[in-house]
């Protein structure tokens, strides 16, 4: 089984560009594809993805998102279409925060999801900025595992998440 | 020692990362410190192995290759401490996936004593475990599920999503756990329950029944007290609490009151209630309303609450925020199905988006504005569309012309308007207007007689605006070629069009400049000169100035303009006679005709209209059956079918048989058919029907009698037989099969036959000497071409009428010999065939010397149906493979 995903994959991912059907293989109906944080020189800060792709897969998705998003004008919607799926994005300063998640699914929602993941860090480093995720990337993946789990929500309460965080690392 | 806060070297190796000027920079420092890495897995260094594993996530984030470290992930893990086992799952979820086995290692982790670590696994679990191991491991999740601890719970409730969702069977066992994890109080547990649910139900209808009946009740209290509940500063959201929670209830409702209308009833208070109460100048607000306007759209709700849910959309609409606008667009789009009427009455708003700045709102609302058209409003809407063409951005024209071209086709009834408007597009956005789309306004202008007048003369006012747009221009051209006069003499003025003046050098002008300004574009370039062969015949006082113009094409590199130039130009100085009939006007373009041929989905098929017109290509005639028969038009046209479009010579033998089996089948259902393939085009030509001229007959029975006197039987020649070409025995039982193969949607053969049939009794009943059993039957010329002449003799035994032995003699009058010939013959289903080898598969040049073959065919319905056949000749003349077929219906009646 693991093997012909594997193999089924690899072929998918020979097809080139079209790779949206690699974003619904697998695990269906998943609400996040995945979450990439990127600078606005595209530099990924975080990207985390709750579908398997290839690593050339998903250096491919980083760049097409940055490019996407990049230029848009403020004023205009946070929405993307990516292939089938929907990119919504929201800039803070310099950092580009970008789900991918299904067409059909709540956009204003996940805006935000976005906020509210933003407003953990910026508790957690106390007014974050780009250098605290950069050299703090890995607290930034631990905390993100304990807001959402499996493309889903976990946890919705600010102070819940700062109170867990605190309590594991305390065990560091 | 922990690798992080101390800040030594992860830090060190960032920084350097960080200072590098350049990409080969950059590279350098990666590579040392990989080196540093692998040298350090390689001594199973037990100190730095986390530290080393962190770098390395840095390292893959910055896009380059870590496979290496994989291994150091799952070593991490089988460690005892925590801040190992987490740094090692980090690495696990990032370098690695599904694809990688870790089960035996996440078991152990899932029984562990510490919560902590039991966190760990079940986020690694829930992020990246296969179908394998979600199996495996499914049992330890469903006890983790009853857990005290609240993480745990929430945790175990997420990974059974992905458990359920990489294996729908095991939904069931999860059905029980999921309705008891609603029932929390606790928001995480609560969120993750109420999504589990949701996965639940999609994946099992006994789930989704399951959880109707029991968690219907206590999600709509949930709802109630999350949307009642005072401010609580944890869940608090611009003055929301929860909206998440909200909203995943809300989903979760949706996918239980489908379909179900004692769920829905239930529901419909607490909808209104949050339909009603929600704040809605903030996003959160807003998003929680949305939820609640598909839910709505969802459930078998009531009118009332349906209205509510399309006036909150409405209230969207004006929304300053794009954000904003752009769902309601979109849930507008789904609410259609469901109240037209409702959407309508925003028809305004919506059409204000389509020119808004943001481009995705634009196509949402282009979308929805074409969806909301009816006989109704389609003037006023395609007005504002056709306005907003000339202010909208270049990169939305091309998406607003096809719409609006659309638009105005489907509601084409209305001639002049249609005309109108089509004008205006092209005159606005002519280069993006699609080939068939001026197509079918050319043939709608060739059969609106009244409005040429009146067509013809906005063209050229368009022109003298837009000569830059292709389409208009070609439009244009073709009009004024054909109804030039209507230009200069203002014939058929409409009420209210403003009366104009243009001579007839105007009118040359107009081509002139548009040899001049598309003169790289070939079809527009053609188009003019045929425009100007037309007016030089419209208007003769320009017919010098004509000439000098189609004159300069003459050396033309394009093959095509230098052809029209050179061969127009002849008609204009050498055939002035004849050249006022030649270029009359088009007959009028056959409307229905265009739009099937517009219809079916092959280009490269023959079109429809060339089966449903055979006359039309009689003419061109070139080997017809019998001797002398000048209007067997079907023949003709599949004959003309065989020489240049169709590569019959390699078609298989099967698809042979479905061709001439074609016989069964009506002609009526040539044109219908939209053949997929070459094979069937040719069996759609193929088929015998009422097409079949029956002025033909009577000169059938002409040849009959010259061919009695002309034509000896070489029956000599039977004896010296060398069997090489195939034999065919086609009967009665494989007939049926084969000729069924390709009629899906056809009617069956034994209807089908009937036309046919009918006109082969006409046939019989003509030529019949009543009275007559048995008696010598004429030698027929069953086809004869250029090349090929085959005889058919017949010869009956006595006793057995339905049986008969044909000889078929093949001669060769060309220069060449004919080598690999092959004959074959097909016959409708009432008779059975069966074909004898031929003496010689080679046939000598000049009609010196024959080959034969011997058929024998019984009719079963003897001396009610005259017999039929098609015949398929495939042979080589100088090493080029030639095919002729024919239908020989001149049989003598009484076989």
């Amino acid at each position: 089984m693991v093997g012909s995903d594997l193999h089924r994959l690899k072929s998918i991912g020979d097809y080139g560009g079209q790779i949206f059907s690699f974003l619904s293989f697998g695990v269906i109906g998943c609400q996040i594809r995945f979450i990439l944080l990127q600078n606005r020189q595209g530099k990924t800060r975080l990207a985390k993805y709750y579908v398997p792709l290839e690593e050339s897969e998903k250096h491919k998705v980083e760049y097409e998102v940055h490019r996407l998003v990049v230029n848009r004008d403020p004023k205009f919607t946070n929405f993307v279409e990516f292939r089938t799926h929907k990119i919504i994005y929201r800039r803070y300063a310099g950092l580009f925060f970008s789900m991918c998640v299904d067409i059909t699914d709540n956009e204003l929602a996940y805006l935000e999801c976005i906020h509210l993941f933003v407003e953990i860090l910026d508790h957690f480093f106390s007014n974050v900025c780009e250098l605290d995720l950069v050299f703090n990337f890995h607290k930034v993946y631990l905390i993100l595992d304990e807001f959402i789990l499996a493309g889903e929500l976990q946890e919705t309460s600010k102070k819940a998440i700062i109170e867990r965080m605190g309590e594991l690392e305390k065990l560091e | 020692m922990n690798p992080f806060s101390s800040g030594t070297r992860l830090r060190d190796m960032i920084r350097a990362i960080r200072a590098c000027k350049t990409a080969a920079e950059e590279r350098a420092v990666v590579r040392k410190e990989c080196a540093a890495i692998r040298a350090a897995i390689s001594e199973n260094d037990q100190d730095y192995r986390h530290r080393n594993l962190a770098k390395l996530m840095f390292i893959h984030m910055l896009g380059y290759p870590t496979h290496f470290g994989q291994m150091e992930c799952l070593k991490l893990i089988a460690s005892s401490g925590f801040p190992e086992k987490r740094i090692g799952y980090l690495g696990l979820m990032l370098l690695l996936d599904e694809r990688q086995e870790w089960s035996g290692l996440g078991l152990q982790d899932l029984n562990h004593s510490n919560q902590y670590i039991i966190g760990l696994a079940l986020c690694a679990l829930g992020n990246i475990c296969s179908a394998e191991m979600a199996r495996d491991l499914a049992p330890e999740v469903e006890r983790l599920l009853q857990n005290r601890d609240l993480n745990i719970k929430k945790k175990a409730a997420l990974c059974s999503i992905r458990i359920v969702r990489k294996v729908p069977d095991l939904a069931e066992n999860f059905m029980s756990l999921a309705t008891a994890l609603v029932k929390e109080k606790h928001h995480g547990v609560l969120i993750a329950g109420v999504q589990l649910c949701s996965d639940l139900c999609k994946a099992s209808t006994e789930s989704l029944e399951f959880l109707r009946k029991n968690c219907t009740e206590v999600l709509i209290r949930i709802l109630r007290d999350v949307s009642n509940s005072p401010y609580a500063p944890e869940y608090d959201i611009s003055g929301v609490t929860d909206p998440f929670l909200h909203i995943r209830v809300l989903k979760l409702l949706r996918l239980l009151g489908q379909g179900d209308a004692d769920a829905s009833e239930s529901m419909n208070d607490i909808l209104a209630q949050v339909a009603t109460k929600t704040e809605s100048n903030k996003n959160a607000g807003n998003a929680i309303l949305y939820e609640c306007v598909e839910t709505i759209m969802g459930i078998e709700a009531t009118s009332g609450l349906r209205v509510l849910a399309i006036n909150i959309l409405g209230r969207f609409l004006s929304n300053r925020d794009n954000n904003i606008r752009y769902v309601a667009l979109n849930m507008l789009m789904k609410a259609i199905a469901v109240d037209s009427q409702a959407v309508q009455r925003h028809k305004t708003t919506i059409l204000e988006c389509v020119k808004d700045s943001d481009a995705s709102i634009r196509k949402r609302a282009l979308e929805l504005v074409s969806l909301l058209i009816s006989d109704a409003n389609v003037k006023p809407l395609t007005k504002e569309l056709v306005d907003y063409l000339e202010v909208s951005d270049q990169e939305f024209k091309g998406d607003l012309t096809e719409k609006i071209c659309s638009i105005v086709e489907r509601f084409s009834s209305d001639k002049l308007w249609y005309i109108d408007q089509m004008l205006k597009v092209l005159s606005e956005a002519g280069n993006y207007v699609k080939d068939d789309v001026w197509h079918a306004l050319i043939v709608a202008i060739s059969n609106a007689p009244d409005l040429q007048g009146y067509i013809v003369r906005s063209l050229y006012k368009a022109f003298q605006t837009s000569s830059e747009q292709v389409s208009l221009v070609r439009v244009a051209l073709w009009c004024i070629g054909e109804y030039g006069e209507m230009l200069v003499n203002g014939a058929g003025m409409l009420q209210g069009e403003e009366p104009m003046t243009v001579t007839e050098s105007d009118a040359v002008d107009v081509v002139e400049s548009a040899l001049q300004y598309h003169a790289s574009d070939i079809t527009s370039q053609a188009m003019s000169l045929v425009a100007l062969l037309k007016l030089s015949s419209r208007y003769p006082s320009t017919s010098e100035r004509v000439k000098d113009l189609i004159i300069q094409h003459k050396g033309c590199l394009e093959l095509e303009l230098q052809q029209r130039s050179i061969e127009f130009s002849h008609i204009l100085q050498k055939h002035q006679t004849i050249k006022s009939s030649l270029v009359e006007r088009m007959p009028v373009l056959d409307e229905s005709v265009y739009n099937e041929k517009k219809g079916s989905p092959s280009t490269n098929s023959i079109p429809a209209a060339k089966a449903s017109k055979p006359v039309a290509t009689g003419a061109s005639l070139n080997l017809p059956n019998g001797v002398m028969k000048p209007t067997t038009a079907p023949i003709g046209d599949l004959l003309d079918l065989s020489s240049d479009d169709v590569p019959a010579p390699k078609l298989a033998t099967n698809d042979f048989l479905q061709d001439l089996l074609g016989i069964d089948l009506p002609a009526a259902q040539s044109s219908g058919a939209a053949a997929s393939g070459g094979s069937d085009i040719l069996l759609d030509l193929l088929s015998i029907g009422t097409s079949f001229q029956s002025d033909s007959l009577p000169s059938n029975n002409v040849s009959n009698s010259q061919l009695n006197s002309s034509v000896v039987s070489p029956l000599d020649n039977l004896s010296s037989i060398t069997s090489t070409s195939a034999s065919l025995d086609i009967g009665v039982s494989t007939i049926g099969p084969v000729g069924l193969m390709d009629q899906k949607s056809r009617s069956p053969p034994s209807t089908a036959t009937a036309p046919a049939i009918d006109l082969l009794d006409d046939l019989s009943n003509n030529m019949s000497l009543p009275g007559i059993e048995s008696r010598d039957f004429p030698t027929i010329t069953a086809f004869e071409s250029s090349i090929l002449r085959i005889l058919f003799s017949f010869t009956k035994q006595p006793g057995r009428p339905q049986v008969t032995q044909i000889k078929a003699t093949f001669s060769n009058k060309s220069f060449n010999t004919c080598t690999d010939f092959i004959f074959q013959a097909a016959v409708p289903k009432f008779i059975q065939l069966h074909l004898d080898p031929a003496s010689s598969s080679t046939i000598p040049p000049s009609g010196n010397g024959t080959i034969t073959q011997t058929l024998s065919v019984t009719n079963s319905l003897h001396g009610q149906k005259a017999l039929a056949m098609r015949i398929r000749m495939a042979y080589k003349v100088n090493n080029q493979d030639m095919l002729d077929q024919g239908q020989v219906n001149n049989f003598p009646s009484g076989l």
